[in-house]
């Protein structure tokens, strides 16, 4: 059995690791592991990663957890262009910047984007009180002006001249909120010209293949009542 | 000017990066930045970090933050022994997976652990319910015992038989809720014996320097208004 991805391209993570390997040429089982049906709380699940996320790798019997440890690890295990994680320590140390940045900054705010302004109220049939929509989609819109000043700036992309590992991981982060009709990109001249040409690298194709679920997450039916009650932790995104 | 770093060592990635750099002679200006004075808000320093936190690192022109960054470039400019980030690809994924898991996870339980126990009632004056400490307490809980199960399991270290980035991490943390009194390593012998490795990998008197701060917050004395209004809404961000 060689490498196999336990995926779920509802979650940003995942889109960035799938187009990762798809786009580099990596061999690979897809695994699909449906959140919205519970999946990752099997206990089948948990012999890959006891921590009940996705992404999760599994390379014989080497299992492997955190989409930055995951896409670092493909990096040099199949040795891609250089350019998605480069040799050079400045270049090298932007990336690290932005991948650890990221985890509580521009990730909390689209994941609670999505989830307040549709999976709870349509998916979850919950409704959620405007004050705290407001609130999140305030802290997304701050989360986009630094990604902007502070990270792109006036470079093509997150580290530079070119696409990095960093760029897959913020684009997906940002088609979160777009799925849940968000108008991210709108206003913004600076981050939607680099998101074309993120998409130009990655490739329209490619690109459109790994946000299918994320563009059609409205029309998710309802959840049977016995997965909501699985999905306890999501709880915690209401805030 | 050579290499500076910007810390203050009542934060946890700062203990982590000090250690790091006096362990393997690297050769730093510390500039300190006071975190209860605010100096991280001040306009000289969001000219290193204009993201205003610490830990921050200046090299000549070049400007870094996030302490996962900064610990990886230490370590590939300075040339440190390899069981720091070993080269082996699935030992050094280790690394990285725990290095990516604590940011949302050990690190914010320990930081709201200090916050709630000690620098919220203490020095902000700001009441804490008995039951919302509980809930963080209880947090933490959890997340220890992911600690020893998933990541340190029956290994010497974190990631195999030698220390590595990631137990200083982890180390740092913990030393939060122990300095806000939290009896972390009782009924916990595992994690104890793992910490009396780290201590002694780390050199006893390096690790006391570095956690002499954090040991003493209990008496920090109740913060100036003036100040207490400027911290407070980084705070509240900081442990949400």
């Amino acid at each position: 059995m060689g490498l196999e991805l336990y995926l779920d391209l509802l979650s940003q993570p995942c889109r960035a690791v799938y187009i990762f390997a798809k786009k580099n040429g990596i061999p690979f089982q897809l695994r699909t592991v449906e959140l919205l049906k519970g999946q990752h709380y099997t206990d089948s699940f948990a012999q890959v990663n006891s921590l009940r996320k996705v992404p999760a790798l599994k390379d014989g019997d080497f299992t492997l957890a955190e989409s930055v440890a995951i896409l670092l690890y493909l990096s040099r295990k199949y040795k891609t262009p250089d350019h998605w994680y480069p040799q050079d320590l400045r270049a090298r140390a932007r990336v690290d910047e932005y991948l650890s940045w990221q985890h509580t900054a521009l990730r909390s705010c689209c994941t609670r984007a999505l989830w307040q302004k549709m999976m709870f109220p349509v998916v979850l049939g919950q409704p959620v009180p405007q004050e705290t929509l407001s609130s999140t989609l305030a802290d997304l819109d701050s989360c986009l002006q630094l990604l902007e000043d502070r990270f792109l700036r006036d470079q093509d992309f997150i580290t530079g001249s070119q696409i990095s590992v960093a760029d897959l991981m913020a684009i997906e982060e940002l088609m979160h909120p777009v799925g849940a009709g968000c108008q991210v990109f709108e206003n913004r001249p600076k981050l939607a010209k680099w998101r074309q040409r993120v998409e130009a690298v990655v490739g329209e194709d490619l690109f459109r293949e790994a946000h299918t679920v994320i563009l059609k997450v409205k029309d998710t039916p309802p959840l049977d009542p016995a997965v909501k009650e699985l999905l306890h932790s999501v709880r915690s995104l209401l805030q | 000017m050579g290499l500076e770093l910007y810390l203050d060592l009542l934060s946890q990635p700062c203990r982590a990066i000090y250690i790091f750099a006096k362990k393997n002679g690297i050769p730093f200006q510390l500039r300190t930045v006071e975190l209860l004075k605010g100096q991280h808000l001040s306009d000289a320093f969001a000219q290193v970090n204009p993201l205003k936190k610490v830990p921050a690192l200046k090299d000549g022109d070049f400007t870094l933050s996030e302490s996962v960054a900064i610990l990886l470039y230490l370590f590939h400019k300075y040339k440190v022994p390899d069981y720091w980030y070993p080269q082996d690809l699935q030992a050094r994924a280790r690394v990285d997976e725990y290095l990516a898991w604590q940011h949302t996870a050990l690190r914010r339980n320990c930081l709201r652990a200090l916050w709630h126990k000690v620098m919220l009632p203490v020095v902000m004056g700001e009441q804490i319910s008995s039951e919302l400490l509980a809930a963080t307490l209880a947090e933490l809980d959890v997340t220890l015992q992911v600690l020893e199960d998933k990541f340190l399991q029956d290994k010497a270290f974190l990631v195999g038989p030698q220390i590595s980035l990631a137990d200083l991490v982890a180390i740092t943390e913990l030393m939060h809720p122990v300095g806000a009194g939290c009896q972390v390593f009782e009924g916990r012998p595992k994690l104890a014996a793992w910490y009396r490795r780290v201590e002694a990998a780390v050199g006893e008197d390096l690790f006391r320097e570095a956690h002499e701060v954090i040991l003493k917050v209990k008496d920090t004395p109740p913060a100036d208004p003036t100040v207490k209004q400027k911290l407070m809404p980084g705070v509240l961000a900081m442990i949400r």
